[in-house]
Parts: C-alpha cells; sequence; structure tokens
C-alpha cells in the first residue's frame, strides 16, 4: 500500500505524535496505513546477540518489562518519561524513534546503545545503524515504502550499565535536554565502551562522539575527566533558544545530565561512580 | 476524501455499528455519534486527558486516536462506570472527598484513576500521583483527588 500510495501515504503506529501532527495539518497525508494490526511486531526478548525489540512494542510494555529495567536501564530510564500514562499506553518504540524528531526521547538511547534498526520494504529487510538513521529533523533513513520493524540492541556485555536522564518543565512535555549514556568497564575500572546521545539540542539527536572518543580507554574517572567528558559533549550539541530555555542555559544542562548520567550508569556497571 | 468506513465498537458493553469519516477522532465519535459527552474534549491537543477512555483495558486520550482505529475493541466511557444508579466506588470516593471543583477534568480522572486502581489495588501516594500525573485539573485540586483514589483503593465495594 505504501509503494503504490508514493510520498503522499504515512505509516500510523501509536499515533501519539502523527494524531497532533494530523489536526495542526502540519501532516495531511493522502493515505493513513495502520499498522496496529500486523502480528508479530509487539514483542521484547532476547536471541542470538541482541536485545530485540518489536516496533509496535508499546512504550507502557517497555516500562514494565523487567529484562529491560535490569539489564537495559537507560530505555527503562527513557519509557518513564515519555509523554504520560496514557500516551505511553499507545505510544510505541518503532514510532519514537522512526518520527524522527530531535526532541524525541528513545533516539539518543538508541545512538548510547549502538542499535540497529530492521526496516522493511518490497525489495526485503536492510539493517541500519542508529547512527546512520537520523538524518534531519523529521527525516529518518527510511524510504517511503518501508516500515520499521524491529530495534536490536546488542546484549548486555557484563559490567554495562546506562542512563537516561530529561530535564521538562511538566510531565508529557518534551525535553528541555536530555541525555544517554551508556558504559562498559572493564576489571581494574578502565572504561572500555561508552555510547552518548544528547536530546532536543540540535536539529537532529547527536551522538557526542568526541566525548566518547575521549573517555574510552580511560581509568580515571574523577571530577575533572567527567567534567571533560561534560564538556565536550556540550561542545558538540547545538541548541537553540525557545520557550523552553536560552541556548546558553541548555548547554548548561547537558553538561550537568551528561556528567550525572555518566555517573548513574558507572554506578549501574557495578564500578564506582 | 476516502469515503465512510464501518466500524463496530463495543462501548460500555453495548455494541456499536457506525460508518465513519477516517479522519474522525474517537472522542468526537464518542460524543457526536454516540452522544456520550461525559467524556469531555479540554485542550485537543493531546495534554489535558480530560477525554480519557478505556481501550480494551487501557487508559488512552480519546482526542489522539481516530475512530477506525478503535474498530472491534472495548470502549468504556465514564458513563460505564455506573450501575444503573449506583455509582461506581471511585466516583463515590471523588464524591466523598471532594476529588472536584469545577467538574470538567473529573471524567478523565475518574477514568485514569480507575485504570491505575484495575491495575493496582493497594497503591502508594507515589504510584497515585505517577498515575494521574497525565490528567490536568485546572483547579489545582490535586491534594482532594489523590485522597479520592486513596479513598477508592480502600473501597470494598469494588
Amino acid at each position: 500500500m505504501l509503494a503504490s500510495r508514493g510520498e503522499g501515504a504515512r505509516v500510523i503506529a501509536g499515533g501519539q505524535s502523527l494524531v497532533p501532527l494530523l489536526k495542526l495539518r502540519l501532516a495531511s497525508p493522502s493515505l493513513l496505513v495502520d499498522i496496529n494490526r500486523i502480528p508479530g511486531l509487539n514483542r521484547i526478548e532476547e536471541a542470538g546477540e541482541f536485545l530485540r525489540i518489536g516496533a509496535m512494542t508499546r512504550m507502557a510494555e517497555v516500562g514494565t518489562s523487567t529484562l529491560i529495567r535490569e539489564d537495559y536501564p537507560a530505555i527503562h530510564d527513557a519509557s518513564e518519561v515519555i509523554g504520560d500514562p496514557l500516551v505511553r499506553n499507545l505510544g510505541t518504540v518503532g514510532g519514537n524513534v522512526s518520527h524522527g524528531d530531535p526532541n524525541n526521547d528513545m533516539p539518543a538511547v538508541m545512538l548510547a546503545l549502538r542499535a540497529e534498526f530492521v526496516a522493511s520494504g518490497p525489495s526485503g529487510e536492510r539493517k541500519i545503524r542508529a547512527q546512520d538513521f537520523f538524518q534531519d529533523t523529521f527525516t529518518v533513513a527510511l524510504s517511503h515504502d518501508e516500515i520499521l520493524t524491529e530495534i536490536r540492541v546488542p546484549r548486555r556485555p557484563p559490567r554495562s550499565g546506562g542512563c537516561y536522564l530529561k530535564l521538562e518543565q511538566k510531565v508529557g512535555d518534551f525535553a528541555t535536554a536530555g541525555a544517554a549514556v551508556q558504559v562498559t568497564l572493564a576489571k581494574g575500572g578502565r572504561c572500555e565502551e561508552i555510547g552518548v546521545g544528547l536530546t532536543a539540542v540540535g536539529p537532529t539527536v547527536i551522538k557526542a562522539r568526541k566525548a566518547e572518543d575521549w573517555m574510552r580507554g580511560k581509568t580515571e574517572f574523577d571530577r575533572a575527566a567527567v567534567q571533560e567528558l561534560a564538556r565536550l559533549a556540550t561542545e558538540e550539541s547545538n541548541p537553540s533558544t525557545d520557550i523552553r530555555g536560552t541556548s546558553d542555559y541548555k548547554r548548561r544542562i547537558i553538561a550537568l545530565l551528561v556528567s550525572r548520567a555518566f555517573g548513574k550508569a558507572c554506578e549501574r556497571a557495578g564500578g564506582a561512580s | 476524501m476516502a469515503g465512510r468506513v464501518p466500524i463496530a465498537v463495543t462501548v460500555n458493553g453495548v455494541r456499536k455499528e457506525a460508518e465513519v469519516e477516517p479522519r474522525l477522532l474517537l472522542v468526537d465519535f464518542i460524543r457526536e455519534n454516540l452522544g456520550l459527552t461525559g467524556t469531555h474534549v479540554g485542550c485537543d491537543t493531546s495534554n489535558c486527558s480530560a477525554c480519557a477512555v478505556l481501550i480494551d483495558g487501557k487508559v488512552v486520550k480519546a482526542c489522539t486516536v481516530l475512530a477506525v482505529q478503535a474498530d472491534g475493541r472495548e470502549l468504556l466511557t465514564v458513563e460505564g462506570l455506573s450501575r444503573g444508579d449506583k455509582l461506581h466506588p471511585v466516583q463515590e470516593a471523588f464524591l466523598a472527598k471532594h476529588g472536584l471543583q469545577c467538574g470538567f477534568c473529573t471524567p478523565g480522572m475518574l477514568m485514569s484513576a480507575y485504570a491505575l486502581l484495575k491495575g493496582n489495588r493497594h497503591p502508594t501516594e507515589e504510584d497515585i500521583r505517577k498515575g494521574i500525573s497525565g490528567n490536568i485539573c485546572r483547579c489545582t485540586g490535586y491534594a482532594q483527588i489523590v485522597e479520592s483514589v486513596q479513598q477508592a483503593a480502600r473501597s470494598k465495594q469494588w
């Protein structure tokens, strides 16, 4: 159906982003294709090397998953601060990422976790890395005849931990700013791997590569090191002034959130915070 | 514009059939087509949850769902809480504890409280505050709303 209608057709999943856009006439698709009744797109399971989350899994289901809360805490954190309880009963993980809104919370988490997305279309399936997926504001690497079917997160290695922190003015609002940090620590406390994703501080979700590269391999996480990590992440952000705050304020918030999320991620990984 | 689409929805236990425009919102279907005006349109921008109803047991914003998406589902609106003239324990508790001032947000508050208590009959105050965190009371009567939900949780009348 998507292929036959060309670019005028849109997929509707939970509808919690799309229906408000339709009402504002910011989106006016000629056809809505409802994927709610396609079986098999709603599951959370570990299989092979991955945690596999079906694209139609509701945020509320993610929030109550013991597996996710215990082993992928950054995803759990995000699932509790997206929208409000009513939004989370319908809103889906797939929709939250494929909408391409830099203010959505799950994209930063998926960048930090090095997730990959499975797209399905007339020519079959393909996998897209999270870092290649978020191209621009409301633009992701899905073509108009593809749907996102699954999110694959590399299975959690030992001594790993993650955290997502969001500053919001009130429940249900988009983030003023948000930061996701995922770490894997080696024995002795060396930072084996780190992922940092930033919400709402640029035209698209931001992977803070410089900050990641700087911290990878470090063994000392003293105050100065964490401040440097936060400073580099802030440099990579590009927030704009809006009703939620000035760009300068948001930079300060990002620095704070990155350092706090890093501390919490290390704590959850079983290392010193 | 596509033509009308036939839908069949069970509303408060009664099967309803209708032909609706694909763009019709569920809340407008409930209010205009079914005449159940207990479900309120507050903000119409997915913020306030005065329009909260249950679809297959999950509380959602009826202003952010299309009527066609409810096809084949079970709906519960605020009118479906009471049994005849007998109010539901959640409604009784809001009455006893003054859980409403102007009353506009009340249908949505009742539905969120009902959904919360269906899943958790012994909620902490924090559970209750989280449970109703999507519902806005512009009179800011939250303290008594929380007390009402606590009272409803204690009720033996469920």
